[in-house]
């Protein structure tokens, strides 16, 4: 393999979009989420402001990684997409609704309960369902002569299922961490409480999802066990529990940002899991990244464009967050 | 074969929904975005007062805008993949980057500034607001130019070769961004999206005129509507007959369809005005003709040769009806917006803009007709393309996902329904918002939030400056 292999290179640009997605797009899923735990009134107008301005930024990662893969990898989007056709749907369906509370809400009074549930729904839908997707592709998709070959319930498994409930919780604690960071008085309290529940939830499900992979295929037993490798593999849940710690001791002493910051690292390192899982297949158990790319001439011309733009993306929006950094108030931004 | 056909049909039919629905919001808030940059610059050089309360009316129907076409298009990014995987496989090396340009350079540039334009002013100050109103507005454009750069080498593909895997690679980037048919679409497209926002804008000027004469907000809109039809409409008539001839040099059998022509003319074809297109006997019943006119129109030449369906294989025809209907309802609409312009410069030169009763009633029942075209538009140029999704080289039948038809029909049923309650719901708010005119001192997305949160804190509505007006 050269130094320089635009494939590998693509693969880990539509990582990082995805990783992007996930830890963005994640928090504020996961508020939507817990937005029944919240009542009506002050906490949840407060949680809502604390992402009303992000949110539409954090989704276009989602566009990013789809858009990403039908350039780098036309192969791979045009199999994952028809082979999950209908927890793809489900997903974006549920995005409208999340979407479009987030206006819908301000505008009609009489039914923002409706709205508030339309959003909550959505998120949850959005959140069990992208789960699902990761979990049906971790489990290997039917392709036969580029086409997809499987049945229309192959990605509905008891595994697919188990890695959508973990996902929902991660975003949900996300979510609490990012409103311990952005909130003040009754909601903060709640969000400490409720951290606590789903951080132990989450570090079963990451428990439980990592317990069950490698046991999918020779494959990803081997990723992980395989000597010498193990050594290198074994640093990932090593420093998962290292995170995991930080993360009950700021929760138990009640720092503002920390919880949040931990959450990041526990999602960065069970995605870096997922890599040492997957590379380098894009479409497992058949379809690795040199099958799916596009020619290079494709891969060449968009590079330039993601090397100078994303940092370009990252600063502004750094910069919309700082603009609307500290806490939020019920009120909305004066 | 016929379940697979099925499967097929019911694809486009969810594509053309969900596309045709989500086109509604980009070709208003293109010229809205616009529309704003434009306001908040009249505000910030004059200092005058009505471009600030405009600006914030029309912000707060923005945002609605904004976030139903976000959402509605993120459905549009996956799409392709579920239902058009095959399309995808082969066409993504070509289409894939230009999109991918898409979202690096408008996407993120409208969601990254969009929160500092919606809540941002009181936090950033009043220049580099603007500077995050001009990046919206300008985000929308270059939008616009990718998207169409792609649909339009769809149409008119040029600068690939073709792989052993059967994908089309590129070979020539410059060739395929401003492929030949790209630059009249884009202008015509770009025209479309600020003539739909000018009739909207100038219907609800209107609405309101005809109820409070007096308003000067009201008095503002209705004349910078009604001067930027006046601009732009015959501007638009002629880039679209420029985009014809572009057509007919390209797709001559698209122009066939959308002409009526099922046989060809060797000395002189007639402009059908009206007719009911024949697909299986392959004529125009009840067609009402001006003898030699389209040869006049499309050739410049009143005896000039225009060939017809009859000279392309069956298999090879676009479905004429549909065309040639969408295409007249296009057409006509366009028309009626010429009057409409020369209308309102009657009224403008004997200074009887706010108070000629008539005018105001025809601007209120001109203010769909913005996306009655576009739409209408849409539908002649891709069902014109029909039965191919890359012009000449891959069949619309050979691109479709391995679908079968339930799960199509399923999700195509979700999708209406869905659509229906949410963007519904949408444009009830919006319609609402728009019957209430703008005031001294209007409210903008981030004041009216605490306020309309039901009363628990009017404090800060009262400690204002600029107060707002109270709930709904």
């Amino acid at each position: 393999m050269p130094a320089f292999d635009l494939p590998t290179v693509w693969a880990f640009i539509i990582a990082f979009a995805i990783f992007a997605y996930v830890v963005m797009d994640g928090f504020d899923l996961g508020i939507g989420i817990l937005f029944p735990t919240l009542p009506a009134g002050r906490e949840r107008d407060s949680a809502m402001n604390s992402i009303a301005p992000v949110w539409d930024g954090n989704e276009t990662w989602l566009v990013l990684g789809g858009g990403g893969l039908l350039a780098a990898f036309p192969l791979a989007y045009a199999t994952i997409l028809s082979a999950l056709y209908a927890p793809i749907v489900a997903m974006l369906l549920a995005l409208i609704f999340r979407g479009v509370a987030f206006e819908f809400r301000w505008r009609d009074p009489r039914h923002r309960a409706a709205w508030d549930a339309a959003f909550s729904l959505g998120s949850v839908v959005a959140a069990l369902a992208q789960g699902i997707t990761l979990g049906a592709l971790l489990q290997g998709i039917a392709v036969d002569s580029r086409v997809y070959v499987g049945g229309w319930f192959d990605w509905l498994t008891p595994f697919s299922v188990l890695v959508g409930v973990s996902l929902a919780c991660g975003y949900a604690l996300l979510g609490a961490t990012w409103l311990i960071m952005k909130s003040e008085g009754t909601l903060q309290d709640r969000c400490y409480r409720l951290a606590f529940g789903l951080a132990i939830g989450t570090i079963v499900a990451i428990a439980a999802v990592s317990a069950a992979t490698p046991l999918l295929s020779d494959l990803y037993w081997k990723r992980w066990f395989a000597w010498p490798q193990v050594l290198f593999t074994a640093q990932v849940p090593l420093l998962v529990a290292i995170a995991t710690a930080v993360l009950f001791a700021s929760l138990a002493r009640r720092h503002h940002v920390t919880p949040f910051l931990a959450t990041l690292i526990v999602f960065t390192l069970s995605l870096a899991g997922l890599g040492v899982s997957l590379f380098p297949y894009v479409v497992p158990p058949d379809i690795s990244i040199w099958d799916a790319a596009a020619p290079s001439a494709s891969l060449a011309f968009m590079l330039p464009g993601v090397l100078v733009l994303v940092p370009i993306i990252l600063a502004y929006t750094a910069w919309s967050y700082w603009v609307f950094r500290g806490k939020t108030g019920h009120e909305g931004y004066h | 074969m016929l379940e697979s056909l099925d499967a097929t049909l019911l694809a486009r039919l969810q594509f053309a929904f969900t596309v045709s629905f989500h086109f509604i919001f980009p070709s208003f808030s293109i010229g809205l975005a616009s529309y704003l940059a434009v306001l908040e610059a009249l505000w910030l050089w004059t200092g005058r007062h009505v471009y600030i309360d405009l600006f914030r009316y029309w912000l707060k129907i923005f945002a609605l805008v904004f976030g139903m076409g976000v959402v509605s298009g993120i459905v549009m990014s996956y799409q392709f993949g579920t239902n058009w995987s095959v399309f995808s496989d082969k066409a993504g090396p070509v289409i894939g980057p230009l999109m991918a340009y898409e979202v690096l350079t408008a996407f993120f540039l409208e969601a990254g500034f969009l929160g500092v334009m919606l809540f941002g002013m009181n936090r950033v100050g009043r220049g580099l607001h603007f500077v995050a109103t001009l990046a919206v507005a300008v985000g929308t454009f270059i939008s616009a130019f990718w998207i169409l750069s792609a649909n339009s080498w769809m149409h008119t593909p040029a600068g690939f070769a073709t792989s052993d895997a059967g994908q089309f690679v590129p070979v020539d980037w410059l060739a395929i961004i401003f492929n030949p048919s790209f630059p009249y679409r884009l202008v015509h497209t770009v025209l479309a999206a600020y003539l739909t926002t000018a009739l909207v804008v100038g219907a609800v000027g209107a609405w309101h005129l005809l109820r409070e004469r007096a308003n000067e907000g009201v008095r503002t809109m209705f004349s910078m509507a009604m001067g930027m039809i006046t601009v732009v409409a015959p501007l638009q008539i002629l880039a679209g007959d420029q985009h014809g001839l572009n057509t007919l040099e390209h797709q001559p059998v698209k122009v066939m369809a959308m002409e009526g022509h099922f046989r060809s003319y060797p000395d002189g074809a007639p402009l059908v005005l009206l007719g009911w297109p024949d697909q299986a006997a392959g004529e125009m019943r009840y067609a009402i003709e001006i003898p030699k006119a389209s040869s006049l129109i499309l050739k410049h030449a009143l005896d000039a040769p225009l060939q017809g369906l009859d000279s392309v294989e069956r298999k090879d025809w676009p479905p004429v009806a549909i065309v040639f209907w969408s295409f007249r309802i296009m057409v006509g609409m366009g028309l009626l917006m010429l009057a409409l312009a020369a209308f309102s410069l009657l009224a403008r030169l004997k200074r009887r803009l706010f108070d000629w009763k008539l005018l105001h009633l025809c601007a209120l029942a001109m203010g769909p007709a913005g996306f009655v075209a576009v739409i209408a538009g849409w539908v002649t140029t891709e069902v014109g393309r029909q039965p191919f999704t890359v012009h000449g080289l891959l069949r619309t039948a050979d691109s479709v996902s391995p679908l079968q038809a339930p799960a199509v029909a399923a999700s195509l049923a979700a999708f209406v329904v869905v659509y229906f309650i949410v963007f519904g719901a949408g444009v009830y708010y919006i319609l609402r918002l728009m019957s209430q005119s703008p005031h001294r001192g209007e409210a903008g997305p981030e004041r009216d939030q605490p306020v309309r949160a039901a009363g628990i804190t009017p404090a800060p509505a009262i400690a204002d400056p600029v107060a707002p007006k109270g709930g709904i």
